[in-house]
């Protein structure tokens, strides 16, 4: 298995799966809310201009998320 | 609670249906396609959420539509998502459709599953059906129906399609008093579900069928205390606090301990079990064949949210629709203008034919009709044009692009990205766009972007501006060129806004508003052709109209007080002249006049009245002549002293100053404080005040 590392680190085109939550309180279960569980399909679509936030696609929707937030979700690779 | 709500029924007999869904989910269109002009709209008591109510009729019955606002979940965690847990659970309506995405069902049904745990009254509309199909993603209603076991309609709101159908499935269900089948049931970890079991026969027991024994039973393990208290006040006696119910609770918490399940990992499972059953329908009931998302959307995105292109065309798209309204509006404005004042003509000729005397009639016609006229036929070309071009963008899905793109400098004055939407809003109109406000979820950020709004100039702001800047800076010639380079002149103008907004914000994040940027997630929506009609009936009515008549109502009053003013002698000079000598010395200091002043004093009920009220200030001594050409209005301001630089002075003040008193209201219902409504008084204020200053006192050094 691919070392686990967090979602900031993403490539543009690049997909991951969740591995782990870092995250505590509302952004959590905000993230939660939307889909973003252990295990789930994430790509990287799109970066802002100045790099942060980053767009996301997960599940279908496409969302953006700071880099102190995305730091926060542990994902494999690949 | 949903206390104090006030469901408008017409007749007894009429069905209350909750409609609820993710937020973009086109939740609005079906609404609308159901109640047409039948709407009521209003706040939710004690919240600042807004809240909107519909009749139609179907099959000879009568239903009440409540648009609850759109939430990801029913787990509150904003106000929004609190109103619409609330009116689900405890608002006792007799069905709730849950309107979803069809494009990304998958993540919409984890709000389906959370309504249909609390009640299966619970009917599921399918929308966007077309843009799936254009995604080659395809929904087996009739599977999704038997998976979730409650009915489920497609739709394609836009085109009205399936709205029929939606309403047959709500009349049904609605019928139905007690034989509802079986709905599906969200399954969590086996630890969960024992604990479950310990607590639900008791629960039954005490709470009957006011509320679902098990939705509630996950809700006491889960800890939310708030809910537990609405609960309380719903069931109305303290079952909860019952000895055997609690007693009951502290065995089934202690099971759940011991099978390793603390409070973060049951919170967990909770959401985890939603979003697993969500998958599983999924695999059944939606094929797809695509990548999931649009190949088109993404290179769009490439284009308007990359580095080399994002800030480039943000700005050539906010410069070139300053130039279609500004060369668009020209003709129309002079139409107007010649036609108010030939009516003028006939009116004041009516007058002294029917005897009214002179001065009284000076008074109506030369004071309040012509005041009105001019902001008729200043404000109304450029609004009607603005406002339709600005929707299509908002209909298109550019406003959160504009927010993506600037987040990182709103984090960076602790901000929050989506005051970039509102900051779009204010260029409407101010008080929409503190009103706007409210999608940004933390408190602390919604002030700095209330507070700030006002630097974004309004609607009521730019005819001024484009007056100053044609005048001073373009040259008042006419044709291509005059129009474009009074648009990039105001476009450099609103930048300066824009800047205004980022220090004014670090600052008041730095001092009265400290704190740490909140998280932050922000949906970019698919891109959706705009129905052009629809944009601009939406926008002439909504908008246009209402802020034209809100000006209106009040230029023609305040064209009657400052005609008195500029009429009544006191002493040796007007009342006009008076006050104009009094702000004299400090209007000065900031580089322009006592007229100018208090013509930006006189302007708080709108600011579309400030040149009018020059014009009438330096003509008072005069009858006022008709201003056909800014040539002729350009002559008139530099005999009174006005220099370029005073220009510059005024300009600067037209963007910073105290908000309208429209927007002063606006601000004081939404945060309800005198303290933040007074603070976003002075904020612009004081700025105004100390940019004009500098900038006067520069010139006096170095000109």
């Amino acid at each position: 298995m691919n070392p686990i590392q967090p979602l900031t680190d993403l490539q543009c085109g690049q997909t991951a799966r969740v591995g782990k939550l870092t995250l505590q309180g509302s952004m959590r279960r905000r993230l939660q809310d939307i889909g973003l569980i252990e295990g789930t399909k994430v790509e990287c679509v799109q970066k802002s201009p100045s790099g942060d936030p980053v767009a996301y696609l997960i599940r279908g929707a496409v969302i953006a998320l700071r880099a102190e937030d995305s730091a926060g979700v542990l994902v494999f690779c690949g | 609670m949903d206390e104090g709500l006030v469901i408008r029924r017409q007749s007894s007999q009429d069905q209350v249906v909750a409609l609820a869904g993710n937020p973009n989910v086109g939740k609005s269109t079906v609404f609308n396609g159901l109640t047409g002009m039948n709407q009521h709209t209003g706040n939710w008591p004690g919240k600042t959420v807004s809240n909107a109510q519909g009749r139609c009729e179907h099959n000879g019955r009568g239903f009440v539509m409540v648009d609850i606002p759109g939430s990801y979940s029913l787990m509150a965690h904003s106000a929004e998502e609190e109103v619409a847990r609330d009116f689900i659970c405890f608002g006792d309506p007799d069905a709730v459709v849950v309107v979803c995405d069809a494009t990304c069902l998958e993540r919409n049904l984890n709000l389906v599953l959370q309504t249909i745990e609390i009640t299966p009254r619970t009917v599921v509309c399918v929308n966007l059906m077309d843009e799936a199909e254009k995604k080659k993603i395809r929904v087996d209603i009739d599977e999704l129906s038997r998976q979730l076991g409650v009915p489920v309609t497609g739709a394609c709101a836009r085109s009205g399609k399936g709205l029929d159908a939606l309403m047959d499935a709500v009349d049904e269900i609605t019928q139905k008093k007690d034989a509802l089948a079986d709905p599906v049931r969200v399954l969590y970890a086996p630890a969960v579900e024992e604990a479950v079991k310990t607590l639900e026969p008791s629960l039954r027991e005490c709470c009957g069928n006011a509320l679902n024994p098990r939705w509630l039973a996950l809700r006491l393990l889960e800890g939310e205390d708030d809910l537990i208290r609405s609960a309380q006040q719903y069931l109305d006696e303290d079952v909860l606090d019952r000895p055997d119910v609690q007693e009951l609770l502290r065995k089934a918490r202690k099971q759940l301990e011991e099978a390793g399940f603390d409070e973060q990992a049951l919170r967990d499972e909770m959401v985890s079990g939603l979003v697993r059953q969500a998958e599983r329908i999924c695999i059944h009931a939606v094929h797809s064949d695509g990548h999931g998302y649009s190949s088109r959307d993404r290179k769009i995105d490439r284009i308007l949210t990359s580095k080399a292109t994002g800030f480039p065309i943000m700005i050539a798209l906010l410069a070139s629709i300053f130039w279609l309204t500004i060369a668009g509006a020209n003709i129309p404005s002079q139409w107007l203008s010649t036609g108010l004042f030939w009516v003028e003509g006939r009116l004041a000729a009516f007058f002294g034919w029917i005897g009214v005397p002179q001065f009284l009639c000076d008074m109506l016609v030369h004071g309040a009709y012509r005041t009105l006229a001019w902001v008729v036929s200043v404000m109304l070309p450029p609004m009607a044009i603005f406002f339709p071009l600005f929707t299509l963008l908002e209909d298109l899905g550019y406003l959160p692009r504009v927010a993506f793109n600037l987040d990182r400098y709103f984090k960076k004055c602790s901000a929050c990205g989506k005051q970039g939407l509102t900051m779009c809003m204010g260029l409407g109109c101010n008080a929409a766009g503190i009103v706007g406000c409210r999608i940004i979820d933390s408190p602390r950020e919604r002030l700095i972007a209330m507070l700030t709004n006002n630097f974004m100039p309004c609607n009521g702001r730019f005819p001024t501006l484009i007056a100053i800047l044609t005048m001073f800076f373009v040259g008042t010639g006419s044709g291509l060129g005059q129009s474009m380079g009074s648009a990039l002149l105001l476009t450099a103008v609103i930048l300066l806004g824009v800047f205004m907004t980022f220090l004014v914000s670090w600052m008041l994040s730095k001092t009265v508003l400290k704190g740490i940027p909140s998280s932050f997630t922000l949906e970019l929506p698919p891109y959706r052709r705009p129905q052009i009609g629809k944009v601009i009936i939406r926008s002439i009515f909504d908008r246009t109209m209402f802020v034209l008549g809100r000006a209106a109502a009040v230029a023609a009053p305040a064209g009657l007080l400052i005609w008195l003013m500029a009429n009544l002698t006191i002493g040796d000079a007007t009342a006009l002249t008076h006050c104009a000598a009094f702000l004299d010395p400090f209007a000065r200091q900031l580089g322009m006049d006592g007229v100018i002043l208090l013509a930006f004093i006189l302007g708080l009920p709108a600011n579309e009245i400030v040149v009018p009220i020059i014009i009438m200030a330096y003509l008072s001594t005069g009858s006022l002549v008709e201003m056909e050409s800014l040539s002729m209005l350009r002559q008139l301001l530099t005999e009174n002293g006005w220099t370029g630089a005073t220009a510059v002075s005024v300009m600067l003040f037209s963007l910073m100053h105290w908000p309208c008193s429209t927007t002063c209201l606006t601000i004081h219902k939404e945060t309800q404080s005198i303290k933040w409504t007074a603070m976003a008084f002075l904020v612009p204020t004081v700025a105004g005040i100390a940019v004009c200053f500098l900038f006067h006192q520069l010139l006096q050094l170095f000109g």
